[in-house]
């Protein structure tokens, strides 16, 4: 049992003390456990649901799990808390690794993930932030979180306040072009506050990012675009974590994290296949004993 | 005012009076915009509140997206963009970051309709009612004069959720009688009579007064009522018109298919089937200034009396 995922609410204060009572070499092991934690969930609730985006869920596990338990300042007794830092997930079909984050952080009740894409939920096949507290953001169509993060981070220098914007993307996501007007604003702008993470997994629904319209060289293009650029292992949670509090410079911060769609289920990784498949029972049994070793 | 007056407005002109005072009594007040500031009359702002004026240069979907981030961060957001670029370049961001997301965006829609004339059809913002109609949450105005347009922006400031509203630049005549308020979601009566109901919205609502004076002339009483909410529709008002009057034209600078003709015939087909006739846009517009295109789709006072009288047989 790590010392954060308590499955209850904790405000920011009692948080920020569990999360400094943790010494810093043994962090990542923590990280790494509740990574584990939130795999387990996706599985079990993408099974049940009978519907979801497991690969991409697993390749941005470990940084949504660095994210929402090592950096992000929220407060669950009070989702719309002014001072919160935002998360935004751009890759809206990744919900089910999103509401697993929300669930273990106390936003949302553990048993909602049982009701994940039934009938009248609240926890949609895309995040719907009017119904799941915790979400910033309407996602699912591609393109869209970035250029509103952008607003996010415009909004705190307007106001004076120190929280932090972090935009969560797909790389097939970046074939969108609002992603790049959104990029040459924020660069413009010199948007310190912004961090963008790019789940690169080199996979999109239907085939390789760079056989179906090239990505790379991906560091460069940010670069050119007025960003800092970090390229680190996107399954590595010191790495993450180190990368996320590096202290801001006059620019905004992209974080382009090297990952596997899949990871952590050897069946499903880097197979494009487990984009959107659902794996039937004796996969789940599977992918569990594997994720418990 | 006085529907008779000579003197003609552009509405760009109220909105930026109206939009720097609304700036002035609330910070949370914000203009966006895409390199519009000129166009948009927003250069007044620009002096007085240069942090508050986020230009992201011509990049309209990415403007949206910004909006619904400083309406997240706490701010309200104007966002100011010739309305043909607003409304088609970014409707996904419209549909998804601010109408489901339910974000308080107000989305101004300068120069609509056919105000940019003889710059054509790339240029005219036709389709803005039948698509922002369309979107859940999103109330969708047309103020008629400079009246409607400060009250417009007024209410919108105060609002929590989502709205879109033309702006207009082409030169209108005030409209709206001393004594009368403009309360979003209700018709505005400029004109009793129980023979026919013109139903109008923004610069035909001028003409649709004249229309109702030459029928006068020949001993018909044209009811005329400004529909400046396009959504959600006054459907009372609709259905009182078509109990009393028995036959409705509608008038619209914006396309036939789904804009207020269609909002309006949607209501009287579920509860009170009456003839109608509805004037808008029916293709794209061969070139022309404003006023030449409007006589060109029979957007004035003679294509209304003609509809009106199609229907009085």
């Amino acid at each position: 049992m790590n010392p954060l995922s308590l499955w209850s609410p904790l405000g920011p204060d009692a948080f920020a003390a569990a999360r400094a009572a943790i010494p810093a070499r043994e962090r990542p092991a923590v990280l790494r456990e509740i990574a584990r934690e939130l795999r387990v969930n996706v599985v079990r609730t993408i099974a049940a649901a009978g519907i979801g985006h497991v690969g991409g869920d697993f390749s941005v596990a470990d940084i949504l799990a660095t994210l929402f338990f090592g950096v992000l300042r929220l407060d669950p007794l009070n989702p719309q808390w002014p001072g919160r830092d935002r998360l935004i997930l751009s890759k809206g079909h990744c919900a089910a690794s999103l509401y697993s984050a929300l669930a273990m952080r106390g936003f949302i009740p553990r048993e909602a993930l049982g009701s994940f894409a039934k009938p009248l939920s609240a926890l949609n096949g895309h995040p719907n932030r009017r119904k799941v507290p915790g979400v910033e953001a309407n996602t699912g169509p591609l393109g869209h979180g970035f250029p509103l993060g952008v607003g996010c981070a415009v909004a705190a220098r307007l106001a004076g306040a120190d929280w932090r914007t972090f935009v969560v993307t797909g790389d097939g996501e970046l074939h969108e072009g609002s992603n790049w007007e959104a990029a040459m604003a924020a660069g413009h702008r010199g948007l310190s506050n912004l961090t963008v993470v790019v789940d690169r997994n080199r996979l999109q629904q239907g085939a390789r990012t760079e056989d179906t319209n090239r990505l790379e060289p991906l560091a460069d293009k940010w670069r050119a675009f007025g960003w800092d650029v970090f390229e680190i292992d996107g399954h590595d949670h010191a790495a993450l974590y180190d990368t996320f509090t590096t202290p801001p410079t006059a620019k905004p911060r992209c974080v382009i994290a090297r990952t596997i769609k899949g990871k952590g289920v050897s069946f499903m990784e880097d197979r494009v296949e487990w984009h959107h498949k659902v794996p039937n029972p004796e996969q789940v049994e599977k992918a569990l004993a594997e994720l418990a070793a | 005012m006085s529907a008779t007056t000579e003197e003609k407005f552009d509405c760009r002109v109220a909105f930026a009076e109206e939009l720097s005072a609304l700036a002035r009594a609330d910070r949370r007040i914000v203009a966006v915009c895409n390199d519009s500031v000129g166009s948009s009359n927003l250069v007044g702002f620009a002096k007085e509140f240069p942090d508050r004026l986020v230009n992201v240069g011509i990049a309209e979907q990415n403007m949206v997206g910004v909006a619904a981030g400083l309406a997240n961060g706490g701010f309200i957001p104007f966002v100011s963009c010739a309305g043909p670029f607003l409304t088609a370049r970014a409707l996904e961001q419209i549909k998804a970051d601010v109408a489901y997301s339910n974000y308080h965006v107000v989305l101004c829609g300068q120069s609509p309709g056919m105000s940019y004339g003889e710059l054509g059809p790339t240029h005219h913002s036709i389709e803005d009612f039948a698509w922002l109609r369309a979107l859940d949450n999103m109330t969708v105005l047309a103020p008629a004069d400079p009246y409607q347009t400060r009250a417009a922006l007024r209410w919108a400031a105060g609002t929590d959720r989502p709205v879109y509203m033309r702006i207009g630049r082409h030169k209108v005549p005030a409209v709206t009688p001393e004594g009368h308020a403009f309360v979003v979601g209700e018709a505005d009566e400029l004109r009793a009579g129980n023979d026919i109901a013109i139903i109008a919205a923004g610069t035909l609502v001028s003409a649709a007064l004249q229309a109702a004076e030459l029928l006068a002339g020949r001993g018909v009483a044209a009811r005329v009522l400004n529909m400046a909410t396009i959504a959600p529709l006054d459907e009372a008002a609709v259905l009182r018109a078509a109990r009393e009057t028995g036959r409705i034209v509608t008038a619209e600078e914006a396309v036939v298919h789904g804009g207020l003709g269609s909002a309006v015939a949607e209501v009287v087909v579920r509860h009170r089937p009456v003839p109608m006739r509805m004037l808008g846009v029916t293709h794209f517009a061969p070139t022309g200034k404003t006023g030449f295109l409007l006589d060109h789709f029979g957007l004035n006072a003679e294509g209304i009396v003609r509809a009106a009288q199609e229907l009085m047989g």
